[in-house]
C-alpha cells in the first residue's frame, strides 16, 4: 500500500474543498457573482438584488446542501463501521424507504406542503423503530447482520408500499412525490437550515463520542466484547442516532441517494486515525460534494433543475468505481 | 485467576447442554489448558467468559469476582480475550490495532489513560511486533496476524489471558515461538489459559490440561494424567498412541491410521 499524503494535507484539501463549493454555490447562478460580491451581498452591502438573492436563495440553499451532505456522510461512515459493512448506508437500512412512504402518504392525503418533510421524517422513525423489532423478533441478540437484513427488508416493504400508493394516486400527485423522491433543495429556507442544523450538531456530537466505540466494534462481536463494549448495545444506539440524522436530511431536502454509501470510503483510509477522524472527514467531504452537486443540478439544464438525487447517483457511480480499483 | 465453577451454558432449542457442569481453575503463574474434540464446548467456555452467552447456572469467577456481574469494561481490564477468528471490517495499521487494547482504559466521555504509552511499548516488545507497526492489519501474513493480535491482548494490561486456538493458522516455528511467549507471560505471573488442538504442544507447555468431552470434564490435571491412550481414544473416539516426547519426557501423541481398533 503507498503510503497516503500527510494526514494534515488531507484536513487541509477537505477544508479547501468545502470553501471553494461554498463561493461557487454563492456565485454561480442567473445573476453571477464574483466571490468578493457574493459574501458582501451575505453582509447586505451592495446591489439590493444581489442581496436579496444571497440571503433568500442562494445563501440557504448552500447551507441546506451542505448540511444534507455533512449529515449523510457521517451517518454513513458512523454505520459501516458499526455494522461491518463497506455497504451498509442510512438508505439501504430502511430508512428513506421509510421517509419515502411517510412523504408519499402525505402527498397523496394532499396534505399542505409542510407537512410532507413531517410525514417523511415520521416515515423514516416507524422504519428505525420497525428494523428493531424485526432484529428483536429474530434473534434474542440483534447483531449487526440482523439489523442490516431487517433494514433491507423493511427497504423493500416501503417500495412495495409506495408502489401501490402511487399507482392509485391522481397523476399530479405521482409526479409531486416522484420530485420530491428525487431530492431537493431548491425549495430552502432558513427554517429548514436551521432546523437541520440543530438536528445534525446533536447527532453529529454524539457519533463523534460514540466513534472510539465504532472503532472496536469494526474489529468483530467477539473481539469487541473482549474490549469491554456492550456490542448489541453499542451497535444499536449507533444505528437509532445515525437513522435519525439521515431521516432528518429526508425530511429537509428528500432521498439524496449514494452521498452516504460513497463519501466515507473516498475518506476512509486518509483521514487518520480511527473513526473520530473519518466521521468528521466524511462530514467536510459530504458538504463539499453535495454542495458541488446542487450546483451541476441548478446549472447543467438552466433554468430547469436536474433532481439532485439523480447528480449524486450519477456523480457516486463512477467514485465507486474508482474506489472499487483501489480496493481490487 | 480464573474459576469455572459448575458452568452451564445451553443454547437455545439445543438438544442438550453444550456445557454441563464444568470447574476448573486456571491459577497465576502458569498456563493452563483446555483441549478436547470439536464441539466439546471449549469455545462456548470463551464466550460465556465474555458475557456472549448466558449461564444456565455457575459461575465464573475472576480474581473472586463474578464475571458476569461485572461492569464489561472492568472485565476487559481483569481478562484479556484472544477469541478464535477475527478480521476488522476496514484495514487500520498495526499500531492504531494495538492502541484499541487500551479501550477499556480510557475514559468513555474522552480524557487521558495515562498508563496507555507505557503498556504499548511493554506489549509491542513482549509480542516482539515492532517490525510490523507500520504495516495495516490486511498486509500480514497468518502468524504476524497472530502476533499482533496477542500483543493487543496485552496492551489491556489484564491478570490474565485467554486465547482459543491461538496457533491454528500457523507453521511449526510460529507454533512453537507463541506457546514461548505464553511459557514467558505465565512465569511473569499471569493467568494464561489456552483453548488449543495441540495436544503435543500442551503437553510441553501446560501446567495442567483439562479435557472436555460433550460439555463436560472428561479428564483433568497435569499432562502426564490426562494424556493417556486410553482416556485421549475414548474422547476423540480415534485409535492412538501416547509415547515420550524424547526431548523433554513430556507425552506424545501419535494418532493411528486406521479406524479399525485391534
Amino acid at each position: 500500500m503507498s503510503r497516503a499524503p500527510s494526514r494534515w494535507v488531507v484536513w487541509g484539501l477537505l477544508v479547501a474543498a468545502v470553501a471553494i463549493a461554498v463561493l461557487f454555490g454563492l456565485g454561480v447562478g442567473p445573476v453571477p457573482l464574483t466571490p468578493g460580491e457574493a459574501l458582501a451581498a451575505l453582509r447586505g452591502v451592495g446591489d439590493v438584488t444581489a442581496v436579496a438573492i444571497m440571503r433568500d436563495i442562494r445563501a440557504p440553499r448552500v447551507a441546506l446542501a451542505a448540511l444534507v451532505g455533512a449529515a449523510l456522510a457521517m451517518s454513513g461512515a458512523s454505520l459501516q463501521g458499526t455494522l461491518r459493512n463497506a455497504l451498509a448506508e442510512p438508505y439501504l437500512l430502511g430508512v428513506s424507504g421509510g421517509a419515502a412512504v411517510g412523504a408519499v402518504v402525505a402527498v397523496a392525503l394532499r396534505a399542505p406542503y409542510p407537512v410532507v418533510p413531517i410525514g417523511a421524517f415520521g416515515g423514516a422513525v416507524g422504519a428505525v423503530v420497525l428494523v428493531l423489532a424485526i432484529a428483536r423478533a429474530g434473534g434474542s441478540r440483534p447483531d449487526a447482520r440482523i439489523l442490516l437484513m431487517a433494514g433491507v427488508i423493511v427497504g423493500a416493504f416501503a417500495n412495495a408500499v409506495i408502489m401501490i400508493a402511487l399507482a392509485s394516486s391522481p397523476p399530479d400527485t405521482t409526479r409531486n412525490a416522484l420530485w420530491w423522491m428525487m431530492g431537493s433543495v431548491a425549495a430552502a429556507t432558513w427554517g429548514h437550515v436551521a432546523w437541520l442544523a440543530a438536528y445534525a450538531a446533536v447527532a453529529g456530537t454524539a457519533l463523534l463520542v460514540f466513534a472510539p466505540e465504532i472503532d472496536v466494534l469494526a474489529l468483530g462481536d467477539d473481539a469487541a466484547a473482549g474490549l469491554g463494549v456492550h456490542v448489541e448495545r453499542a451497535a444499536r444506539r449507533v444505528y437509532v442516532v445515525a437513522s435519525l440524522l439521515a431521516a432528518a436530511t429526508v425530511a429537509a431536502a428528500g432521498l439524496v441517494g449514494f452521498v452516504g454509501l460513497v463519501v466515507p470510503h473516498l475518506v476512509r483510509t486518509r483521514a487518520g486515525r480511527g473513526h473520530r477522524a473519518v466521521i468528521a472527514a466524511a462530514g467536510l467531504a459530504g458538504a463539499a460534494l453535495v454542495i458541488a452537486a446542487d450546483l451541476i443540478a441548478r446549472t447543467l439544464r438552466a433554468p430547469n433543475e436536474l433532481p439532485l438525487g439523480a447528480v449524486t447517483a450519477l456523480g457516486g457511480v463512477p467514485f465507486f468505481l474508482a474506489q472499487l480499483r483501489r480496493l481490487r | 485467576m480464573i474459576h469455572f465453577d459448575g458452568v452451564v451454558v445451553r443454547y437455545p432449542r439445543a438438544p442438550r447442554p453444550a456445557v454441563n457442569g464444568v470447574s476448573f481453575e486456571a491459577p497465576r503463574g502458569v498456563i493452563t489448558a483446555i483441549a478436547g474434540p470439536n464441539g466439546s464446548g471449549k469455545s462456548t467456555l470463551v464466550r460465556a467468559l465474555l458475557g456472549r452467552v448466558p449461564l444456565a447456572s455457575g459461575a465464573i469467577l475472576i480474581d473472586g469476582s463474578n464475571a458476569t456481574r461485572l461492569d464489561r469494561r472492568e472485565l476487559a481490564r481483569r481478562v484479556a480475550v484472544v477469541s478464535q477468528r477475527e478480521e476488522p471490517a476496514f484495514p487500520v495499521s498495526v499500531r492504531d490495532y494495538i492502541a484499541l487494547g487500551r479501550h477499556p482504559h480510557t475514559p468513555l466521555w474522552g480524557g487521558a489513560d495515562p498508563d496507555a504509552a507505557a503498556a504499548l511499548t511493554k506489549a509491542i516488545a513482549d509480542a516482539e511486533v515492532a517490525a510490523f507497526l507500520d504495516r495495516t492489519t490486511d498486509e500480514l501474513s497468518g502468524g504476524e496476524w497472530q502476533r499482533v493480535r496477542i500483543a493487543r491482548a496485552l496492551a489491556q494490561d489484564a491478570r490474565a489471558l485467554v486465547l482459543d486456538e491461538p496457533t491454528t493458522y500457523l507453521d511449526i516455528a510460529h507454533e512453537m515461538a507463541a506457546f514461548e511467549l505464553l511459557d514467558a507471560l505465565a512465569r511473569r505471573d499471569q493467568a494464561v489459559l489456552v483453548v488449543s488442538h495441540q495436544l503435543n504442544l500442551i503437553a510441553r507447555f501446560a501446567h495442567r490440561v483439562v479435557l472436555l468431552h460433550r460439555g463436560t470434564v472428561a479428564a483433568a490435571g497435569p499432562p502426564s494424567e490426562v494424556m493417556r491412550g486410553d482416556v485421549l481414544e475414548e474422547v476423540y473416539e480415534w485409535p492412538l498412541v501416547v509415547t515420550r516426547d524424547p526431548a523433554v519426557g513430556a507425552p506424545a501423541l501419535l494418532p493411528l491410521r486406521s479406524r479399525r481398533r485391534p
